[in-house]
């Protein structure tokens, strides 16, 4: 049974020396078969097997992990949340998703750690002032929070910010959602992770699947380095990993796989309390509750697997950020990494069933897969248990390539993600 | 910084290179009698190996395509190969 987080069990704890601490999930060994199996220790396969038991009453459920629960994209994403898309289709998505993570703390008795602190995306051009208006009447049409922002007003929201006359891009204005913010990812992980868990789902690292099980052109569960493990249904929440595991399963995706990177500086007292991104020079940034400036930017340029950045992105990166906000020239860069994304051609996920009966999808989130992690594990969970899309997954369908439908949203939002 | 070789112009910086497409990808013809899946798999469906990769580079400065074998995990370039006729 898991034990209830609240501020008198933090007190009880720290007066008996923190020793009455339980651990938040098991460590079980694979049972040989169970209703639904999913693959991907994430953020979205967790949120999945929790929304199998919550919303649909499976609990004979297991996430597969390869490697540590959280350890991919999860934990190397810059946990900006914001749902100031273009096309309804997406801003029905990703703001259902904003929603669910609106509660999501309380309801998972978790604290992920929820900072709505607002997105600046800054206009630095005439033309790009007419863009940013666009793109909020169409986010004002979607129903979603957004506002257009004079050049005095998004000074105001970051007074760091570039404004001299000598600058490369000098500021417009800009657009605005104010619901947009930030997250503790690796919370979201844990807290998906160890409510799963109270209802009795099993949460198995350390173990690869190396080949689906297929039975009267069905899959009917999972080889891995742990045995064979057999399934109802299998979900795939995977990132760069998709397109090896959907080759094992006998399909190809429409994926490119890619380095992402992003970089933090040393911690220094706060001076930016929203996120600022600049389509211009492609950098985003925000200050972390450590104090933290938390850099990030557009893809690499070579298609890769490797799980590290290369010069010339960073090299951009790191200049746009040196353009937008010049004092921070001072600070020393501490940390660098980089995450495997899986770049979808419309820059869209890809959720619904594969081609392979008895397995569905959940993948293709390219950069933004950690803003759509309650929207992902609700959608899949969907699917699973009634072998139906939800309304708000089907135009994500796989078959939006062969329709032609696509929700170009590079396009449409001008957006990197 | 990554090198990458140009069969015309020898090893030149990462950055003078844009990268097309998988190599071996056909187009199907005549695109009358091309379903919308077939024109789907060539335009969109990605084989996005994890390991060695055969793919279709531009040497932007020069202009020429070609063939680069490298490896997308650990980044080794194998080769590259011209793709004009008699030559690949």
């Amino acid at each position: 049974m898991t034990r209830r987080y609240s501020a008198f069990g933090l007190l009880r704890e720290g007066l008996r020396g923190h020793t009455g601490w339980q651990p938040a999930w098991r460590m079980p060994d694979p049972k040989p078969a169970y209703d639904a199996v999913i693959i991907g220790g994430g953020g979205q396969g967790l949120a999945t097997a929790y929304y199998l038991a919550k919303n649909h009453g499976m609990t004979r459920v297991a996430v597969i992990e390869k490697g540590w629960l959280g350890g991919g994209n999860t934990g190397r994403n810059t946990s900006t949340i914001r749902s100031n898309y273009f096309y309804p289709e997406s801003v029905a998505l990703y703001d259902f998703s904003l929603r669910l993570y609106e509660g999501l703390g309380r309801e998972l008795n978790y604290n992920i750690m929820l900072s709505q602190r607002g997105l600046v995306s800054v206009a630095n051009s005439d033309a790009e002032m007419e863009i940013a208006a666009r793109t909020v009447n169409a986010m004002q049409i979607n129903g979603v929070d957004g506002e257009l922002l004079g050049a005095e007003q998004v000074i105001e929201k970051a007074p760091l910010l570039n404004t001299t006359d000598r600058a490369r891009f000098p500021i417009y204005g800009g657009t605005w959602q104010g619901r947009a913010g930030v997250a503790r990812h690796d919370a979201v992980a844990w807290g998906y992770a160890r409510a799963a868990d109270g209802f009795g789902v099993d949460i198995i690292q350390n173990c690869e699947v190396t080949g689906f099980l297929v039975e009267n052109g069905r899959c009917v569960g999972v080889e891995t380095s742990r045995g064979t493990i057999r399934a109802g249904a299998v979900g795939l929440a995977t990132a760069g990993q998709s397109s090896v595991l959907a080759a094992k399963a006998g399909f190809k995706l429409p994926i490119r796989s890619f380095a992402l990177q992003a970089m933090v500086s040393e911690p220094v007292k706060p001076c930016l309390d929203t996120v600022v991104l600049y389509p211009g020079t492609g950098t985003y940034l925000f200050q972390s509750d450590k104090g933290e400036i938390v850099v990030g930017g557009g893809l690499d340029r070579v298609l890769s697997y490797g799980h590290r950045g290369n010069p010339p992105m960073q090299t951009q990166v790191l200049s746009g950020l040196l353009e937008m906000f010049p004092s921070f020239g001072q600070l020393r860069l501490m940390r660098q990494w980089a995450g495997i994304v899986d770049v979808v051609p419309d820059s869209s996920p890809i959720i619904g069933p594969s081609p392979l009966p008895g397995l569905y999808l959940d993948c293709g989130w390219g950069t933004g897969g950690f803003k759509a992690i309650p929207a992902g594990g609700y959608l899949l969970a969907h699917l699973i248990s009634t072998g139906q899309h939800h309304e708000i997954s089907r135009p994500f369908d796989l078959d939006r390539f062969a329709s032609g439908r696509l929700i170009d949203e590079a396009a449409g939002s001008g957006i990197p993600h | 910084m990554q090198l990458f070789s140009c069969p015309f112009c020898g090893p030149r910086d990462e950055t003078e290179f844009h990268f097309g497409a998988e190599a071996g990808n056909v187009r199907p013809e005549p695109a009358a009698s091309t379903s919308a899946e077939a024109w789907a798999d060539y335009l969109h469906f990605e084989t996005n190996p994890k390991g060695p990769s055969r793919e279709i580079w531009v040497h932007t400065t020069c202009g020429e395509f070609f063939l680069m074998e490298r490896d997308t995990v650990t980044h080794e370039v194998k080769g590259s190969q011209s793709l004009r006729r008699g030559e690949a």
